[in-house]
């Protein structure tokens, strides 16, 4: 029978040794199986983040279990209760379920970890990824910077010089370089010289013909391209000891012109004009150019042309505009000086004028008065002649003033309508004495349908006319001269030796061509253009003993005929062969009789002239009482009967239907006289009983005339007045109603 | 003196007057009208000029006093002057008047004044010497001759 403790046996022999080992490998096992979950909850306590709690649960049960099993296992190596053995079952059951429950758990836990391996291990090289692109961005970003605060120096002044200085020193400090210079092209174009450097103060001006190899690489790409230390533009310091030399780069630099850019495109890179830059690192480092680094290079090359043009085309317009303001100052004073001259001449020939005014009124004066005394015939004759030269000269006289208007263009023809026959025998009949001294013979040919009367400047053209004979006259020894004159047909009119001189004939107007022929010295061919230069003469012509005058004459001839919207040339076959001179000038064809302002009655010969006006009422009106005087004794020796006021008011209230005339002083040609005149036709409603308004002044042209005329006076006299001027202004006053002309 | 010498006198005179300019040819048409008519044609406006004259030229100095000269008004006496001077034929004193307008024109005081003294001294010489070319012609008339030439 059993015993009643039911006691298992163990089931081994009892060897003793054996068992022992066991026991004691049973017992740490126990114990490591307990602190193992111990140790994990512990580590699991202390960090903050386990997500596999359950797991670790299981594991721990697993664990704990496990120990339990060989902790029970221990009191089975001896004598055991049933209890014990029973507690054995249960806690190996548990152990086998849990361990299976985590074996089938770990099969999907495993992977799990093992991929959180990997994910950390991607996540490392990320890191490690971005850290490496954060640097490069950090780097551009200097870059960046550089380049800005490079760009802002440059810009930030127009000087050449300073924006060269400003780049090699900024690139020096951005980039650590050893050695930063720039070579520039010469005037040549044929060589590259050493411009500027970072370090070397005075570069000692070497220079590199450009045409060498890694010169036209470096040209030929606009890119920072790495060129050999041992290359001529790269050898800037001399070579001291054994030292390795850091990486050279070099980049070109267009130097724009202005002419580069046009307004559509961009400039052309095809400058053909650089300069190099060339940059070295510093030497025994283990530097290497960055991709980055060249950028920036590129960059800066690109801002220093810009900045270069731009200090360039400053530089040009700034000395254009000094130029310019120069020019203006001078021409600013040259201007000044000319007006200064052209008032000082106008003055000298203003007083000249006044000078020479007065002996020529002695001269009229006194052969006025000769006239008035007992002559003979030839006598009356000469001193005829003697009173029209020397109106002719007192109109000379004038015209040299006139030159001076006719220069500054602001000389008026005067014109008024004549008889154009009478003034060519006028003319022929002043030059008929001289030329038959000389034994010429004057011949004038008018042609049938050229009209008696034309309406023109008549002392002008007599001036024209005159010189030109008179010119004939004077460079011709013997011959004849002949003159015609002519109505110009068209055909004729394009005979004339001006391409530009179309002139046009019309129903108000002609052209007369008046053409002076003489067998005389004639003119050389080199010297005709010089003809109508004012105060050149003729140096053949000089030669001889007739030749004087001052060389205006001609000169005057050709600035009337062309204010005559005509043209004048002289022909010669050269010298000693005589001359042709011609000359086309338009004049107009008079309205009818009645319609015109000015009578076109002839001057009246002096036969016709009243010498005594005897009971003759006139009023005189002048304030001036020395003038009042003198107008009074004028008209009282010509025997009118002369009443004299001194003031407008007086005038009016004197004025009646008996006085024939009223000679009106005027101050100024203005209100006075307008005033005056309009009432005293006001007073007389008839035409008929209105006695004649004659207007004296001091001042007449031919625009004031008008302006009497306009206001309803008879005439204008100009004073100082001779007792012929007023004998024969009384005379055309009382024939005519008006009075035509009075010098 | 025979008249014989006085009318050389006189010519001489006259013919010094008109070589220094005192008198234009005005003059002459002035004696020129003078006739039986008119027999103290001459002497008249003469006076008339004397008169004329000095009064301008008080009124001119007056003028030219103030403070604040009025050119226009001054410019008005000159012309007046400039046109007596004229009639009689008084050259030189024309000439200084165009001269004087000028410097009115362009409102210069000093100008102004010198020109007045200048009138003033020309003024003078030809009064002076009309008045002894008028003495003379009556010593010719006391003479028994008569002074025209």
């Amino acid at each position: 029978m059993m015993e009643s403790c039911n006691c298992f046996e163990p089931h081994w022999s009892a060897d003793e040794l054996l068992m022992k080992y066991q026991y004691i490998s049973d017992f740490f096992i126990a114990l490591a199986y307990f602190s193992i979950p111990l140790e994990l909850i512990y580590f699991v306590k202390k960090s903050s983040v386990f997500p596999y709690r359950w797991v670790l649960v299981q594991f721990g049960a697993f664990i704990v279990l496990c120990g339990a099993t060989h902790l029970i296992n221990l009191w089975t190596f001896s004598m055991h209760t049933r209890t014990v053995e029973v507690v054995m079952t249960i806690a190996k059951v548990l152990t086998a379920v849990v361990s299976c429950a985590t074996a089938l758990m770990l099969v999907h836990i495993i992977p799990d970890l093992l991929s959180v391996k990997t994910r950390e291990l991607f996540l490392k090289n990320k890191a490690a990824e971005l850290d490496r692109e954060m640097g490069l961005i950090r780097t551009q970003e200097e870059t960046g910077r550089h380049v800005r605060m490079l760009t802002h120096e440059i810009r930030s002044t127009l000087d050449r010089h300073t924006i060269l200085k400003t780049t090699l020193v900024e690139l020096g400090r951005t980039l650590a370089l050893e050695e930063c210079a720039l070579w520039m092209p010469t005037r040549t174009g044929l060589e590259l010289q050493l411009s500027y450097t970072l370090h070397q103060q005075n570069p000692v001006g070497y220079t590199v013909p450009i045409h060498l190899p890694v010169i036209n690489q470096v040209f030929g790409i606009n890119r920072a391209v790495k060129i050999s230390p041992n290359s001529p533009v790269a050898r800037i310091r001399p070579v001291a000891g054994k030292y390795i030399p850091g990486e050279v780069v070099a980049v070109r630099v267009p130097l724009l012109h202005l002419s580069n850019f046009q307004i559509n495109d961009w400039p052309e890179l095809s400058t053909k004009r650089y300069a190099l830059m060339v940059l070295m690192l510093p030497s025994d480092s283990a530097r290497q150019w960055h991709v980055h680094e060249l950028e920036l290079v590129e960059v800066v090359a690109d801002q220093v042309a810009v900045a270069l043009s731009h200090a360039a085309i400053l530089e040009e317009s700034m000395r254009a505009r000094d130029l310019l303001m120069e020019q203006n100052v001078a021409l600013d004073l040259a201007r000044r000086e000319a007006e200064t001259a052209i008032r000082a001449r106008n003055d000298f020939l203003a007083v000249m004028n006044h000078e020479m005014r007065t002996p020529m009124h002695a001269i009229i004066a006194l052969s006025s008065l000769l006239q008035e005394t007992e002559l003979t015939p030839e006598q009356r004759l000469m001193v005829e002649t003697i009173m029209k030269s020397s109106n002719l000269l007192a109109t000379l006289i004038n015209d040299v003033l006139d030159l001076s208007r006719l220069e500054d263009g602001s000389l008026q023809l005067d014109d008024g309508t004549f008889n154009l026959h009478a003034l060519f025998r006028e003319v022929v009949n002043l030059i008929k004495p001289v030329a038959s001294v000389k034994k010429l013979l004057l011949a004038l040919n008018l042609a049938p349908d050229l009209p008696e009367y034309a309406v023109g400047d008549e002392k002008r053209l007599m001036q024209v006319i005159l010189n030109i004979i008179g010119n004939a006259v004077k460079f011709s020894k013997d011959g004849s001269i002949s003159v015609t004159a002519f109505v110009a047909k068209a055909e004729y009119l394009r005979d004339v030796k001006a391409p530009e001189f179309f002139p046009v004939p019309s129903d108000t107007h002609f052209y007369m061509r008046v053409q002076v022929k003489d067998s005389g010295s004639g003119i050389s061919p080199q010297d005709l253009p010089k003809l109508f230069t004012t105060f050149a003469q003729n140096q053949a012509k000089s030669a001889s003993r007739n030749s004087g005058g001052s060389g205006l004459g001609l000169a005057i001839c050709k600035r009337f005929v062309n204010l005559m919207d005509g043209h004048i040339w002289v022909e010669s076959k050269g010298l000693g062969k005589g001359c042709i001179a011609t000359f086309i000038v338009k004049l107009g064809i008079p309205e009818q009789l009645k319609e015109t302002k000015f009578l076109v009655m002839p001057k009246i010969p002096s036969s016709h002239v009243r010498s005594h006006f005897s009971g003759l009422k006139v009023l005189v009106m002048d304030e001036n009482s020395v003038s009042r005087a003198v107008t009074k004794g004028l008209l009282l020796h010509l025997g009118c009967d002369v009443a004299t006021v001194c003031s407008s008011s007086e005038c009016l209230q004197a004025v009646s239907q008996e006085h024939r005339v009223v000679f009106m002083d005027v101050y100024v040609p203005g209100i006075d006289g307008y005033e005056m005149a309009v009432q005293i036709h006001k007073k007389f409603a008839k035409p008929h009983e209105r006695p004649l308004i004659v207007a004296l002044t001091g001042h007449a042209d031919k625009v004031t005339k008008e302006n009497y005329t306009g206001a309803g006076m008879d005439g204008v006299i100009l004073k100082p007045i001779s007792l012929e001027k007023m004998r024969m202004a009384l005379s055309e006053l009382l024939e005519h109603g008006l009075i035509f002309e009075a010098i | 003196m025979d008249v014989v010498q006085l009318k050389r006198q006189l010519i001489a005179f006259t013919e010094l007057l008109f070589g220094e300019g005192f008198l234009d040819e005005q003059f002459n048409q002035l004696q020129q009208l003078q006739d039986e008519n008119n027999p103290n044609f001459v002497a008249e406006v003469a006076t008339l000029f004397f008169e004329d004259s000095e009064r301008i030229l008080n009124e001119l100095a007056n003028n030219l006093d103030k403070q604040s000269v009025d050119f226009k008004k001054v410019d008005a006496h000159v012309h007046q002057l400039k046109g007596s001077s004229s009639s009689i034929g008084a050259q030189r004193v024309q000439r200084v008047c165009i001269i004087f307008r000028n410097f009115c024109n362009e409102r210069n005081v000093e100008g102004c004044l010198k020109c007045l003294q200048q009138l003033k001294h020309e003024y003078a010489l030809v009064k002076s010497k009309l008045e002894a070319l008028f003495s003379l012609e009556q010593q010719i008339l006391a003479a028994g001759g008569s002074p025209s030439i």
